[in-house]
């Protein structure tokens, strides 16, 4: 018998999602932001996944796989911008970037 | 069903805070798989296992693999993870640290103040998230086609290492 309440799915995703948020505000180095956002879509994901299982529908999980889809195309445009950071300014600082030498 | 449901969730929630702590980012990678994994356990016990089987190929596998690729290509090092080490001081994480988790209280306690719904027993098949996808949502499967065709070429055209050509009387010297 399943018995989850819904709430409680939704507040792992709000956990997870906030540890996201912490990590992408505090760190420095650029591939950890790039990792918090993913844990971030990863989350939002999750409460969508949940919210179908509560009223039984397909449509969180159709969401799931768009969500899915998005973060798999912003890993890919995102490392190539780390690459040509680190290229450029041989540092993955964030702050190192705040300069557009063309 | 819910003993499950309960340990895949603290599993997720722990590997998801060593990944914010750790100071070697392959360590940090290593324990992200490990909370994809267990947020997979998540939607398997929330029936959605073709959901399951997805985040453990797409993210767990790909999208890891690919930043694991990528920090191979930096040739990072030891100095790497002491740089790391200086910058993330207390000082540094704790104001936003906190405001964050004031945030997860009031979310909380509006999730704890709310009646419980507990959800449903019966999975929801791969198949109707198909008819779904295929049916009302084909707009939204053709956006996402140029989205990763965009994906593609975006990234072709950023990570690709120009050629500096400079004639020798117009290199500036390094001052």
């Amino acid at each position: 018998m399943n018995t989850i309440p819904m709430e409680q799915g939704l507040l792992l995703a709000g956990i997870l999602f906030i540890i996201g948020l912490i990590s992408v505000l505090i760190r420095r180095n650029i591939i950890f932001m790039l990792i918090s956002v993913e844990i971030m879509l990863n989350a939002a994901g999750l409460a969508f996944i949940v919210a179908g299982a509560r009223w039984i529908q397909p449509e969180g999980q159709v969401m799931f796989i768009f969500i899915i889809t998005m973060a798999a195309a912003e890993v890919s445009v995102g490392l190539a911008l780390i690459l040509q950071l680190y290229h450029n300014l041989k540092t993955l600082d964030s702050d190192a970037a705040n300069v557009m030498n063309g | 069903m819910e003993l499950t449901f309960y340990l895949a969730a603290a599993v997720a929630i722990i590997a998801t805070i060593l990944v914010v702590t750790q100071y070697n980012l392959i360590h940090a990678l290593l324990y992200l798989v490990v909370s994809f994994m267990a947020i997979a356990v998540v939607f398997f016990t929330l029936g959605a296992p073709f959901m399951a089987a997805l985040e453990i190929i797409i993210y767990a596998g790909a999208i890891v693999v690919l930043i694991i690729f990528v920090i191979m290509m930096l040739n990072l090092t030891h100095e790497d993870v002491q740089h790391e080490k200086e910058w993330l001081k207390p000082s540094v994480w704790i104001g936003p640290a906190v405001l964050s988790l004031i945030l997860l209280a009031e979310l909380a306690y509006i999730f704890m103040a709310s009646e419980t719904s507990a959800v449903a027993t019966q999975p929801v098949e791969a198949k109707a998230v198909g008819m779904a996808l295929f049916g009302p949502y084909i707009l939204g499967v053709e956006l996402s086609g140029m989205l990763l065709m965009a994906g593609i070429v975006g990234a072709y055209h950023l990570g690709r290492q120009k050629k500096k050509i400079v004639h020798r009387f117009l290199e500036r010297t390094e001052a």
